[in-house]
């Protein structure tokens, strides 16, 4: 059959698949008094629909912050106030985003920018269109993610194709449509910075940059242009995108901070500002490798890397961190099938894993556990993801290098048996968490394990990733860096 | 003798499954690479699991009442004694399927009462709890694996041309697609709520038997097992719902002259000193040991009258709520368009005519007021009428696959001309008639022209808003699939540019009914107009459906007698 045809088939399933998930219940049905996310987008509908520009960001007898308050940027309140014009279409409306947005830049992505017959791009939209991670959290808890992720994609393909002015245009919407975007921000920057120091700072690379930065600027402007005229509008909403006090983590997140609460109370120990410092600290440290090699070698391939990289550290290590914001590193990593097979579907279903305790509360189950099925079995299927994993073909040679003293075995191998242990444990976890009652003295008993074992996933793929980037030689001219075809 | 005759052919037989394997190896070493099928069917269970994953992702979707029909059978089998199973009425919803329905009901019932006791009490009418809801669900799709068995024996008895090497674009794979992915089907069973998926498993399996019959043609003993398996599980089909009354003539005909008939005379028609009497007694046993098995401790019991008044209602009126896209359909149309018209010319007196609320929802008597009414006698004679060309494979048995053709012909005739038909029963006509389409290229064109506009038909089933996506979804799905890859197969066009246009009508007919009608003032004064629009119009490509597979019978009929002259 044609490839539109293919291309269409899997884009329907994935809508398909989509709206299925929304016929479940949604975050906060029927539980008020604050109910869910479903309410929050709902109130920001009011609150744009109803209220002068001015008002939207602040606390005033109209407009209570402390009922879900707008606490996302200029773009989302838009948004909003586009929605508000025809309430009763929600869920509608993410899909008719989705189709949009998010899914033509999966398309252009896997057809014009990954390798392979056609088959295999095929099959690589409709693995990318299933990770049930995106899908639940849009279309079960009810956010628009797959806008500021879809912009984000755009930006990805566009600037694989060479069009960096464009690239950068489509990030910066992103960034102003969430404000979590800035976990992708520096790969971008280093990217531009680094194929603009190729070019030459003196002729036409610092053409480029005054290119890219005005267009930067510019957009900018035009997506703040309403709260332009008063320099205490613009401080009230960077107060608001950025709840300092809102403290290091909240609730269970399969990050550092959460995860090493258990041993050390952290959170009870340090001040605020250290905690804020500290975080700050060991963020930037952990994404400075990544992105200096970016620096210095700006290709596709490491761009991918580095936004995985960057984007999981930040979500490891930086400050007020939500569960959901493992969707900000799952969409470079989703990039990956089709390089990593094995160790990207891991990565997408250990972060679908770290989100059960949402999803229970949500009544989310069944979708859950279908997709995820789904999910595997399709991805290891279509990928052949098993067939891929040999040493060379997962690039474990390093950890030879790292570790001299390993006896000699067959890593692949030991990797796909390491993978088998971990699906088997995420479905006893999920088993337990829905089946067993915790005991009376640890409440939080399972959401805690589900998000220390995500974490510990988390930790060894940042690593890995993290090598596979930086072992990558400077100067040799590899397959991954040409355009494909 | 005979007796003996048969058992030396015992003794010499190979086990058929042994046979196949060995013909299936044979085969490959000829054109290795044209054939994953033998070797490689590792893109099966991909299939049947990828439609699964979407079926348990449906859990939660609309039902119908059909959702509570079912759990009140499952209560009255479960808390009452036989006896008692076709005289309870405490729901509304009777138990109306025959007694091998009821006992697949009662043997289901052993399994709910794990996940939720209170939906197996009887009074508990409307009941849904979610385990309720979860295990009613689950059951439809675990029964289903045997509709995925029956697909995949299906896909064995295709008959494929050397082709090309894409696993895609062969006709078992596009079989297979067409079958487990069936938007009907689907709709149908996991959304609307009906256990039809395995009972057309059963269908398909005993068509599959009949058809493989074909490759072990050389050896006389393999074919008599097979043609009894499929009558076995025809008859079982049958006790478990009625309704595949309709696809029986089919069958009665076929096999008593393709089986009760050893041999044919040169020039095909009948030898009737061929007839032989043992085996037209196996076919009667198998059907009256069936029977017995299902009927008997009824009619035992006396209930029989009691059991056929509930199986066959006759109150119904000739047409469901909403009209079957089928002849009558148009009939009702012609009538009130006829009687608007009178109206309007003064020709009638508006007191004179009967008061019948047109598709107002409750199932009732259509008065018609300028054409005769239609009794349910007429409907009879009409179908029976329109099932006549059966009779051709009396005079030339064209095999298993004229067998096929004539079923569906007796599927859509009874849907066409039957009494009190629901849209529904299309499925009959749609499933096997998939084999066909990717078989030959005639059959292709008519097979999407039917299976379109029967699939759109049954859009009304599901009227909910949060529905509307996933039916247009899965209806477009299915159609992209089934056009693009029969033409892929046929390499080229399989629609004339009328037919073309006509199928892109239903995307208007859709918009008006679903987007532009329900704005409209009209809405309120005139809330029928949709669905007698939808079912007018899809009765038309149904019937020129219908014509053309007549015409394909007739005319293969037609060249079976030019080339004996």
């Amino acid at each position: 059959m044609e490839n539109w045809s293919l291309v269409s088939i899997c884009v329907l399933f994935g809508l398909t698949a989509r709206w299925a998930v929304s016929l479940n219940s949604y975050s906060g049905a029927g539980k008020p008094p604050m109910f869910g996310d479903y309410e929050a987008q709902r109130h920001w509908q009011e609150v744009t629909y109803n209220l002068p520009v001015h008002e939207w960001y602040f606390n005033t007898t109209d407009n209570n912050l402390n009922y879900w308050g707008l606490d996302y940027p200029p773009l989302t309140a838009y948004h909003s106030l586009l929605c508000a014009h025809d309430h009763g279409f929600d869920f509608c409306w993410v899909l008719v985003a989705d189709l949009l947005i998010y899914i033509p830049a999966v398309v252009l992505y896997s057809f014009y920018l990954s390798e392979g017959s056609n088959k295999k791009k095929v099959c690589t939209v409709l693995c990318i269109l299933l990770y049930p991670g995106l899908i639940l959290i849009d279309y079960g808890h009810f956010q628009y993610n797959s806008i500021s992720l879809g912009l984000a994609l755009w930006g990805v393909v566009v600037l694989g194709l060479g069009w960096d002015v464009l690239g950068s245009l489509a990030f910066v919407l992103s960034l102003n449509y969430k404000q979590m975007e800035l976990y992708h921000s520096l790969p971008f920057f280093c990217y531009l910075l680094g194929k603009c120091f190729k070019q030459g700072l003196a002729g036409r690379g610092l053409f480029l940059l005054v290119k890219i930065a005005v267009t930067v600027l510019v957009t900018f402007a035009l997506c703040w242009l309403p709260f332009l005229s008063d320099p205490g509008q613009i401080l009230q909403v960077v107060h608001r995108l950025f709840p300092v006090g809102r403290g290091l983590f909240e609730d269970k997140v399969a990050n550092t901070w959460c995860s090493l609460n258990v041993l050390i109370k952290i959170k009870t120990i340090l001040s605020t500002d250290t905690q804020l410092y500290f975080s700050l600290t060991t963020t930037l440290l952990a994404i400075l490798p990544s992105s200096i090699k970016l620096l210095m070698k700006p290709t596709l391939w490491q761009f991918k890397l580095a936004l995985v990289n960057s984007s999981l550290a930040f979500f490891l290590f930086s400050f007020q961190v939500h569960e959901k914001s493992i969707l900000l590193p799952a969409l470079p990593v989703c990039l990956l099938l089709n390089d990593l097979p094995l160790p990207a579907i891991w990565f997408l279903q250990a972060s679908t894993f770290s989100m059960l305790p949402l999803f229970l509360k949500d009544g989310l189950l069944v979708p859950y556990v279908v997709t995820s099925l789904a999910f595997l079995f399709f991805s290891i299927y279509l990928l052949s993801a098993f067939e891929h994993c040999s040493e060379d073909k997962l690039r474990l040679g390093p950890y030879r290098r790292l570790l001299i003293c390993m006896p000699r075995m067959d890593l692949g191998r030991v990797t796909k048996w390491k993978f088998y242990f971990s699906i088997t444990a995420m479905a006893g976890l999920s088993f337990m968490s829905v089946a067993l009652a915790p005991p009376d003295q640890l409440p939080d008993l399972f959401p805690l394990l589900v998000s220390v074992f995500s974490y510990l996933h988390f930790l060894g793929l940042l690593l890995y990733f993290n090598i596979v980037q930086i072992a990558e030689p400077l100067q040799s001219v590899r397959k991954n860096q040409k355009k494909s075809n | 003798m005979c007796y003996l005759y048969v058992e030396l052919q015992s003794v010499i037989s190979i086990p058929p499954r042994l046979i196949h394997r060995g013909q299936a190896s044979v085969y490959d070493t000829g054109c290795v690479m044209a054939t994953p099928r033998a070797d490689d069917w590792s893109w099966f269970p991909a299939l049947a699991l990828g439609v699964s994953f979407l079926k348990c992702i449906l859990i939660n979707a609309y039902h119908s009442t059909d959702f509570e029909v079912h759990r009140n059978w499952l209560a009255i089998t479960h808390s009452l004694p036989v006896s008692k199973w076709y005289h309870e009425n405490t729901s509304e919803w009777t138990l109306d399927y025959p007694p091998l329905f009821a006992w697949f009901e009662y043997s289901l019932s052993h399994v709910a009462q794990h996940f939720d006791k209170e939906m197996l009490v009887v009074q508990n009418l409307i009941y849904t709890s979610p385990a309720t809801i979860l295990f009613q669900r689950l059951s439809v799709i675990v029964t289903d694996i045997v509709f995925i068995y029956a697909v995949k024996e299906c896909c064995r008895s295709v008959r494929e041309e050397k082709g090309s090497k894409d696993l895609l674009g062969h006709p078992f794979f596009i079989l297979a697609a067409l079958l487990l992915w069936n938007f009907g089907l689907l709709i149908v069973d996991h959304i609307h709520f009906q256990y039809n998926g395995f009972l057309f498993g059963i269908l398909l399996l005993s068509v599959a038997r009949h058809l493989q019959v074909l490759y072990f043609m050389t050896l006389f003993l393999v074919e008599q097992g097979r043609h009894l398996e499929g009558a076995l599980l025809f008859t079982v089909l049958l006790n478990l719902k009625h309704i595949y009354l309709y696809i029986a003539p089919a069958y009665g005909i076929f096999l008593l002259r393709s089986y009760c008939f050893t041999k044919d005379n040169t020039d095909g028609s009948v030898r009737w000193s061929s007839f032989s009497p043992v085996r037209l007694v196996a076919l009667g046993s198998i059907v009256i040991s069936v029977g017995a098995l299902s009927f008997g401790p009824f009619i035992a019991m006396g209930q029989l009258p009691q059991v056929l008044s509930r199986l066959f209602p006759f109150k119904r009126g000739l047409c469901h709520a909403y009209w079957a896209p089928n002849v009558w359909a148009l009939y009702n149309m012609v009538d009130k368009a006829l009687s608007v018209l009178g109206v309007r010319l003064k020709l009638l007196d508006v007191a004179k005519l009967p008061k019948a609320s047109m598709t107002g929802g409750l199932v009732q008597e259509f008065q018609h007021s300028i054409l005769p009414s239609v009794s349910p006698s007429i409907t009879l004679i009409c179908t029976l009428l329109s099932i006549m060309v059966m009779l051709s494979i009396w005079c030339r048995p064209r095999g298993a696959r004229g067998f096929l053709r004539c079923l569906v012909v007796c599927a859509l005739g009874s849907f066409m001309f039957g009494w009190h038909v629901h849209e529904k029963a299309i499925l009959m006509a749609i499933l096997p008639f998939s084999i066909l389409a990717v078989e030959s290229r005639e059959d292709a064109g008519i097979f999407l022209m039917l299976t379109t506009t029967g699939h759109y038909s049954l859009f009304p089933l599901l009227f909910t808003a949060a529905e509307l996506p996933i039916k247009v979804l899965l209806m477009l799905l299915f159609t992209l699939y089934s056009f693009t890859s029969l033409k892929k197969l046929f390499r080229g066009s399989l629609l004339n540019p009328l037919e073309t246009t006509y199928l892109l009508g239903l995307v208007a007919v859709e918009i008006l009914c679903e987007v532009v009608y329900p704005l409209s003032p009209w809405q309120h004064t005139l809330p029928f107009v949709p669905l007698l629009v939808t079912s007018v119009y899809c009765s038309l490509g149904v019937s020129y459906s219908f014509i053309r597979l007549y015409v394909s019978l007739l005319r293969q009929h037609g060249t079976d007698k030019h080339k004996q002259l």
